[in-house]
């Protein structure tokens, strides 16, 4: 047994590193395919034009993301509008109201909804909330901004609720207590003690909201109409730097510069996503931190 | 209102209205939690409803036909299942070890805290991103090309936080004066991991490993750059129906196939897409449960 | 059994020790610890602490609360590794070999037997409790386990609770039934040392007094060292007594002698319940 002690432990160690370099790894195979185009493309045009053309056929492409980036980060922002205060409200009642039959029952409900797989949600924006939309809100085509949010709502939900959950649950009961006997009624002391107590666990709970909401594909990809366009009201089609990388990259062939921009538009992603869950991560250290001291 | 105010011990009209405004919150949390819950049992049972006509023996046993239009889904389930079942070989043994490194071995130090900070990055990367990189890494560059050895690669890649997390939260379960106890006894560090540490986290692993097969069955984004084919002809013979690819070759997955019948198909019956979404739906329902009743039972069996 | 191969070099890097470490084995201590100082970061657990323990004998260590008792027991099967700021300066010998400096710490452990105040019953059945550290060491006989299980649940007073359920979870024992498991544990590679910190804080007192006599008879093969908190205890028991206050060795000398005459005003109050 001393024997392999030592080999063990090399190959636990080794296995330890294993996440530190599929990070690195991912930022430089995407670096690698994107490479050839960064020091070719303009990227005022990038990040001001909407003319989003990929070369064909050997022809000049005009590549500018400014509705992809703007149309990801609507779907995500009305998403979170819709789905911030009712996950608040579902946490508030199941860590301060729900008995605790009710609490994991309803906590088992969200760990399953959480497992229901993007694709599913697509299939449920396409299939069933696209024909309410045109039948009740007057939309020409049922996929669209409004769609792709509620998709993204329903899908963010569990994800706020059982963070904004263990951030109540933190906050020490004789808080609560305090707050009462100082003649606060239960509502007041939700809104004046436990939601500063917690702010720190909800607002990371809602950048973590955000950060899944953008980096989201397949979901959006299905409900949201896939048009490039700014949009101007809620019911307008959109398209996402996500929907576009998953809709274009099979008709992209490698070697091309349609096929670079994807990539491009993979860095944008993943450093929109990663400085979005850092923050969030500060911010849940910055938590931890306070409840030590 | 009068006869209330003799009885020093009833509520007073201050306490009332306080007792009056504890309701309302319940109420009004209440209903909020019930405006998540209902529409996404509305949705469903509406799944549930239209797919179910289309469901039998001979649907899932059957392969499609037609570019999705008739026929079963044989081929995308049993190409879930090697799918699920490769990325399991390589994400299990690697993600465990990761775990027991950062709660067993790792010193607290920067290194330590950097690997941290990796974990909760690579849980966040979208998914479209692991695509990007499992096209660029494993069918480029390693060549692998499109296939299920590639897609599994990457479903790996995006699951290994998920196991990592998990296992360490098991082995972090187990109380710190069980090591020492045994380490005071003389057993070395790997002696006491495999005889005390492993065995009484071993549920909690588990569950973090079934999480991960829950992720992999269900993923889409991943794999349609990555291996998964939109439709393929597919062998009826009997030995090779079972087992009709190989870690070389493009496949079908579950996933892929309702994202294909979804939208891009033409004359696309409209029960037999709510069949594969009611599929797979239950199957990630099925396994998540799987992983819910264990860690019940775990809680249930304490063994200190 | 136990080839001090190393004394030598020890010799030669502690010479003023050599008056006591290089005459015979009967005469030298069985464990030394000289000028032996521990800190954890900037605070100091123990100073300069030197004592010796002849073999077959039991030394009583008392002190009050955070005096440095149980850093100085870590300090003997270097279980003082895992805290990570700890730093170990000067001497421990044990038969003459340096343990500070020791590669194999996993057979240092197995010479050495610890009982620390909290008991532990491992997650294994009682039985497997007692056989884990020689199932590690690769005794796997059914009739030598039985032999070595009996014989330490006989020796720590708890044969008679539990010889009929022998396969129940230690964790499920009562907190003094699992001190005396973890008592059964630490004997069960019949150690040279066996430390015993507290180890009745868990266990009522006529079981303890059990104990007690049982460890009298165990000073026959093994020597013991027992750091408690109750005066009488070390008084009953201990050949040598040493009292550490506030991370210094105060004196240490013959139970008799500290007992009744003990040089420093201090001990003197301590040992009669003056203060602590």
């Amino acid at each position: 047994m001393d024997r392999l002690e030592k080999p063990i432990e090399y190959l636990v160690r080794l296995c330890g590193w294993s996440s530190i370099i599929s990070v690195a790894a991912i930022f430089i195979f995407i670096f690698r395919e994107a490479a050839p185009v960064i020091s070719k493309i303009n990227f005022i045009e990038f990040f001001t034009s909407t003319e989003w053309h990929p070369s064909k056929h050997g022809e000049p492409g005009e590549y500018g993301a400014l509705a992809l980036i703007v149309g990801n980060f609507a779907v995500a922002g009305v998403a979170m509008v819709m789905a911030f205060p009712l996950g608040l409200g579902a946490a508030v009642f199941i860590s301060e109201f729900a008995s605790p039959k009710v609490r994991e029952t309803l906590k088992i409900g969200i760990e399953l909804l959480a497992a229901v797989p993007s694709i599913v949600w697509g299939f449920i924006g396409l299939t069933v909330i696209s024909p309410l939309l045109v039948d009740h809100a007057g939309a020409e085509i049922g996929t669209n901004l409004l769609n792709g949010s509620i998709i993204l709502a329903l899908m963010s939900v569990p994800l706020i609720v059982s963070i904004s959950e263990d951030a109540l649950r933190a906050v020490p009961d004789s808080y609560r207590e305090a707050g009462l006997a100082l003649g606060a009624n239960k509502w007041e002391m939700v809104a004046r003690v436990l939601f500063p107590a917690a702010k720190n666990g909800l607002l990371a709970a809602c950048m973590l909201g955000v950060g899944r909401a953008v980096g989201e594909t397949m979901a959006v990809l299905l409900a949201t109409g896939n048009t490039n366009q700014i949009p101007h009201s809620l019911i307008d089609p959109i398209k996402t730097l996500t929907a576009t990388i998953a809709s274009e990259m099979n008709d992209a062939a490698r070697g091309e510069e349609h096929f670079q921009v994807l990539f491009l538009l993979g860095i944008l992603l993943l450093v929109i996503t990663c400085t979005i869950n850092l923050i969030a991560d500060l911010v849940i250290k910055g938590m931890k931190g306070k409840a030590n001291a | 209102m009068h006869s209330q105010a003799q009885n020093p011990f009833g509520p007073t009209p201050y306490e009332r209205k306080k007792e009056r405004a504890s309701l309302i919150a319940k109420v009004v949390t209440f209903v909020m939690s019930m405006a998540l819950v209902i529409p996404m049992l509305l949705i469903i049972g509406l799944i549930f409803v239209k797919g179910w006509s289309v469901i039998s023996v001979d649907y899932l046993w059957e392969n499609p036909r037609g570019g999705g239009i008739a026929g079963g889904i044989w081929g995308p389930l049993i190409g879930t299942f090697f799918l699920t079942l490769t990325c399991l070989v390589i994400v299990a043994p690697v993600g465990v070890l990761a775990g027991i490194y950062l709660n067993e071995y790792a010193p607290d130090n920067r290194a330590t805290r950097a690997i941290m900070i990796a974990v909760t990055s690579l849980a966040g990367v979208p998914s479209i991103v692991h695509a990007l990189f499992g096209l660029g890494a494993f069918v480029v560059a390693m060549h692998m090309g499109k296939s299920l050895l590639a897609a599994a690669c990457t479903l790996a890649v995006m699951t290994l936080p998920v196991i990592i997390t998990s296992t360490r939260e098991a082995l972090a379960a187990v109380p710190r004066n069980f090591r020492e106890a045994c380490w005071n006894l003389g057993a070395s560090k790997w002696q006491t991991i495999r005889t005390i540490v492993l065995p009484n986290s071993i549920s909690g692993i588990l569950t973090g490993v079934i999480l991960v097969v829950s992720r992999a069955a269900g993923e889409t984004a991943p794999i349609m750059l990555t291996g998964a084919a939109a439709y393929l002809p597919l062998p009826e013979n009997m030995p090779d129906k079972l087992m009709p690819y190989y870690l070389g070759d493009q496949f079908l997955a579950l996933a892929m196939h309702l994202n294909v019948i979804a939208r891009d198909v033409p004359n696309m019956p409209t029960e037999m897409k709510f069949g594969s979404a009611l599929v797979l739906l239950c199957l990630i329902l099925l396994i998540n449960s799987l992983a819910i009743i264990i860690r019940v039972q775990l809680r249930r069996r304490k063994r200190w | 059994m136990n080839t001090p191969a190393i004394t030598s070099s020890i010799l030669l890097a502690d010479g003023v020790s050599s008056a006591s470490t290089s005459s015979h084995q009967m005469n030298s201590p069985h464990l030394e610890f000289k000028n032996l100082s521990v800190s954890y970061g900037p605070k100091v657990a123990l100073r300069q602490i030197s004592i010796q323990v002849p073999k077959n004998t039991v030394l009583g260590i008392v002190g009050p609360a955070n005096s440095g008792k149980s850093t100085l027991l870590k300090t003997i099967n270097r279980t003082i590794d895992f805290i990570s700021t700890a730093r170990v300066e000067g001497s421990v010998a044990l038969a003459g070999e340096e343990v500070t400096t020791m590669k194999n710490v996993y057979a240092l452990r197995r010479r050495i037997g610890m009982v620390f105040p909290l008991p532990v019953g491992l997650p294994l059945t009682v039985y497997e409790n007692v056989a884990f550290a020689p199932r590690r060491i690769g005794v796997h006989g059914k009739a030598e386990l039985d032999e070595i299980v009996e014989r330490c649940l006989r020796d720590s007073v708890l044969w008679d609770e539990v010889k009929d359920r022998l396969d129940m979870l230690g964790t499920k024992l009562s907190g003094g039934q699992q001190q005396r498991l973890t008592l059964a544990r630490a004997l069960s590679l019949s150690p040279e040392i066996l430390c015993l910190d507290e180890f009745s804080i868990a266990i009522d007192p006529v079981t303890t007094m059990k104990i007690e006599d049982v460890l009298m008879q165990l000073k026959e093969k093994m020597t013991i060292i027992l750091v408690t908190n109750l005066t009488q205890q070390a008084r009953r028991m201990a050949d040598h007594v040493a009292f550490l206050n506030d991370s210094e060795l105060v004196e240490w000398g013959e139970n008799e002698a500290m007992f009744n005459r003990p040089k420093k005003e201090i001990t003197g109050r301590y040992l009669n319940g003056e203060f602590g």
